[in-house]
């Protein structure tokens, strides 16, 4: 380690001030502590000793948090491939071709990100703050199984700049910056995030007969428009292929969809992280399945349609809804900041999310639209449980 | 009507290096020093001495002339050694060479029967009064004010903090006096906290003259602004005080004996200290014999007072006014390969994040001066409200100042604290912001605009 110390040292003069690239100086400083927990002291007055976590321990713990759903997401890509052309795969076969579909959109997502993050702390002299290293991962899971590297770029450079550097960067931000990324593909180019062909890669090979590559959540709308109970339509999808959309195996994540939302299990395995080391909310992932599960409920006392006769369970493991409330929903930053209202804010995105699914044709997959709209409500949720504290504040003087 | 009050939140630093309940034989300290800086509302300074001057213990050396009613006085009798100024002839410290024994000014008992301006103007000029802090904002009292209650923390929580009941002995008399007094100077109560978890120490269980009550709980458990807000919280226009044991104590003997005998009891902690335990000696005592061969030593951290609140003095550095702790430490000047990754069950943390393990150990930490991270925005939530036992959103408060807001940080309750309030928010802040700096920025607003 002395070595990579002393290589960081022979470049350090370079970066100071007066230096050929004093320019960069934050760019050294940003991978020296990459490399090195800094050797800063406390200051001389107030507390003489820190916590030993800071925060890139805590965005790592979510970065790892996120690898089963992304290592399930891989292995599911190859699995619907195999499926969607009925070809025999073994575990590796379906391994390394979902490897090869997910890896280019992570790297270009990290790599285009992170230039841009680096971009904007060079002019602004800003240090590198490490929350990249979350939202790199997540532009990558919410993400369809192929869509064209250029197109994953843009919206990055888009999410980073529009979503939060313009704000101010790190923690500064309004809206989830992973979810913007999302809804900039979603509504700049909705033909590759959606409609029936997105969600399964086929590569050079074409689709064998009987195929449908419509999600669990178009397969429920539509049987409310053909009035087959859901229940049925999605357990007769594509069952000739011996891939059909049972309770278990969207619970379990062999369903198309993107790369990382599958799987709830996957989701809960990184809640279970998330919640164990403090890191994400419990209140909102809790509040997020209980307020999905409710409207469920009231969706089926209306019965409508077919859609909304669906059992209320279902929607908790369809579409991206477990990935959002426990990976997006639960970022600090755009979350609510209250305690009460983590529990509103959360409990509002199941709602709103079931809302969109079941009300909304234009947008079948409501998560995305449910979290970006509860991060610009968040303030005023806040606003009013901070006003409720003031309140009982002033009370109390009188008494 | 007592009240017991029974907190959960906080944290408790389990730290290496407590001290023993037993006096040290140490050579006495030789100078001390009276420094501005440890009162943080004193405006102007003023010394009325010379260097070469020959004082008593109790002869004021230093007032303020915005409040010139207060004197402070030199805790030892000797000789005015140096007047250290620093940029703009800014007043540092006044160091005092003491003599072998401690002579008084002396003034006779003082009569509790008088009214209650002149009482506290006697005390006010008698050097012990800088022992009255006000709340809001954490500053010398002002003798004209008459607040709503006086509070008296009788146990610290704060890491490795001394036994009160063990700075206090021999003191009984003194301490009731001191109640007693400070009874006489407001039309409320006198509240005296003690630790609900043990059984009350002799000294305080038949206290006259105050209401005792009960806080358990982890740290701040023990910090007298966290007891005020449960007893009856500041709001704006309010006063309240606080005095610390030794103060009630201190202002007892100058009512009964009518001197100001700075004599106090220090702890000396830290896991580089060699020799741990009590020393006896007097107000900004200078250090250096304390702390032995540590002094020599490189790369360690001497702090007055304690690991959360204290500050960093050098070898050769004195203990300020209200300090009655020093705490040595390792200096943490060093990188770590990988050192926000890498697991440990050693390293203190209140978090749980992958790889911090410390909160499965039940042992003692050895902790160093190592922040082990930058300063980032604020973007992990929830955290402070687990260590502030207060109905209060630090979060909300801290922007607020950061913002210099000054209707939301009076609404959302910068009267209530000061720097100790905030410390474990420091600490536990992954962002590793200046949370106790920033908190003092914010009453400074307040009180001078």
């Amino acid at each position: 380690m002395k070595l990579l110390q002393n290589l960081f040292d022979g470049m350090k003069p370079n970066f100071e001030k007066g230096g050929k690239w004093e320019k960069f100086h934050t760019l050294y400083e940003g991978h020296r502590t990459i490399a090195f927990a800094p050797d800063l002291v406390t200051k001389s007055k107030g507390a003489q000793i820190k916590d030993a976590t800071d925060l890139k321990r805590v965005m790592i713990t979510v970065v790892i948090a996120m690898i089963p759903a992304l290592l399930f997401g891989i292995l599911n890509i190859g699995h619907q491939h195999f499926i969607a052309t009925g070809g025999e795969g073994t575990f590796l076969d379906k391994a390394i071709f979902g490897a090869l579909t997910v890896l280019p959109t992570l790297i270009v997502s990290y790599a285009v990100g992170l230039a841009t993050e680096f971009t904007f702390c060079v002019i602004r002299n800003h240090p590198i703050s490490e929350g990249y290293l979350v939202t790199g991962m997540l532009i990558a899971l919410v993400m369809p199984p192929f869509i064209p590297l250029w197109q994953v770029a843009l919206a990055t450079v888009f999410a980073v700049v529009i979503g939060k550097e313009v704000f101010g960067g790190t923690g500064m931000n309004i809206l989830n910056v992973a979810m913007t990324a999302r809804a900039f593909l979603y509504f700049a180019y909705p033909a590759q995030i959606s409609g029936d062909l997105v969600w399964t890669y086929l590569g050079d090979k074409t689709a064998v007969d009987g195929f449908s590559g419509a999600t669990a959540l178009a397969v429920a709308y539509n049987s409310s428009i053909d009035g087959t109970p859901v229940v049925e339509a999605l357990s007769t999808h594509n069952a000739a292929l011996g891939a059909d959309f049972s309770f278990m195996s969207m619970f379990m994540g062999w369903i198309p969809g993107s790369i990382g939302e599958t799987s709830t299990l996957m989701a809960l395995i990184g809640a279970v992280i998330l919640v164990a080391t403090g890191v994400a909310s419990w209140k909102i992932i809790v509040g997020g399945f209980s307020g999905a599960y409710a409207m469920g409920l009231v969706m089926n006392a209306l019965q409508v349609n077919e859609f909304m006769a669906m059992p209320a369970h279902y929607h908790l493991v369809m579409g991206g809804l477990a990935f959002g409330v426990v990976f997006m929903a639960t970022d600090p930053v755009s979350a609510a900041q209250t305690e009460l209202g983590k529990w509103i804010y959360g409990i509002l995105i199941g709602v709103l999310t079931v809302i969109i699914r079941v009300t909304n044709p234009a947008y079948p997959e409501g998560i995305m639209l449910a979290v970006l709209f509860m991060n610009v409500v968040a303030p005023l949720i806040d606003h009013y449980v901070v006003k409720a504290n003031k309140t009982r504040r002033l009370q109390r003087a009188t008494v | 009507m007592s009240k017991i009050v029974k907190l959960k939140k906080g944290f408790d630093l389990k730290l290496v290096g407590k001290a023993p309940l037993e006096f040290l034989q140490v050579a006495a300290a030789t100078t001390f020093a009276i420094k501005p800086s440890d009162f943080p509302g004193i405006q102007r300074p003023k010394v009325l001495v010379n260097e070469g001057d020959t004082v008593k213990a109790g002869t004021p050396i230093l007032m303020d002339k915005a409040m010139d009613q207060v004197i402070y006085a030199s805790p030892v009798s000797g000789e005015i050694v140096e007047i250290k100024r620093g940029d703009k002839r800014k007043l540092l410290e006044i160091k005092i060479l003491a003599d072998a024994t401690v002579t008084h000014e002396k003034s006779g008992a003082l009569d509790l029967g008088q009214d209650r301006a002149t009482l506290a103007g006697k005390l006010a000029a008698s050097g012990v009064w800088p022992n009255v802090i006000q709340r809001p904002f954490g500053i010398v009292a002002n003798p004209a004010d008459n607040p709503k209650a006086i509070f008296v923390s009788g146990f610290d929580t704060h890491p490795l903090a001394p036994e009160v009941p063990f700075l206090l002995q021999g003191e009984e008399r003194y301490f009731q006096a001191g109640i007693d007094a400070l009874a006489k100077l407001t039309t409320g109560k006198v509240h005296l906290n003690v630790d609900g978890s043990k059984s009350v120490p002799a000294i305080f269980s038949g206290i006259k003259n105050a209401q005792i009550n009960q806080f358990s709980g982890p740290h701040p458990a023990g910090n007298v602004g966290t007891q005020i807000h449960h007893l009856d919280p500041i709001n704006k226009g309010d006063v309240a005080w606080t005095v610390s044991p030794f103060g009630v104590a201190q202002i007892g003997k100058f009512v009964l004996e009518g001197i100001y005998d700075a004599s106090k009891v220090v702890v000396l902690t830290g896991s580089e200290l060699t020799q741990k335990g009590y020393v006896k000696t007097y107000t900004g005592a200078n250090v250096s014999t304390f702390i032995g061969d540590s002094g020599q030593a490189e790369n360690l951290r001497i702090i007055a007072g304690n690991i959360l609140t204290g500050e960093k003095i050098e070898s050769q550095g004195y203990l300020g006014f209200y300090h009655n702790q020093v705490t040595v430490i390792p200096e943490g000047k060093y990188e770590e390969f990988l050192g926000w990754l890498k697991p440990s069950a050693t390293k203190l943390s209140f978090h749980k994040a992958i790889g911090m393990f410390s909160f499965l150990k039940s042992g003692e930490f050895k902790v160093d001066t190592n922040t082990h991270g930058e300063e980032r925005p604020f973007v992990v939530t929830g955290v402070f409200e687990k260590v502030m036992p207060m109905d209060i959103l630090p979060t909300y408060l801290f922007k607020a100042i950061v913002t210099e807001d000054f209707d939301e940080m009076e609404e959302l309750g910068l009267y209530e604290v000061i720097e100790e309030d905030v410390a474990l928010c420091e600490f536990v802040d992954p962002s590793k912001n200046e949370l106790q700096e920033l908190v003092r920025h914010g009453i400074e607003l307040l009180m001078y605009n």
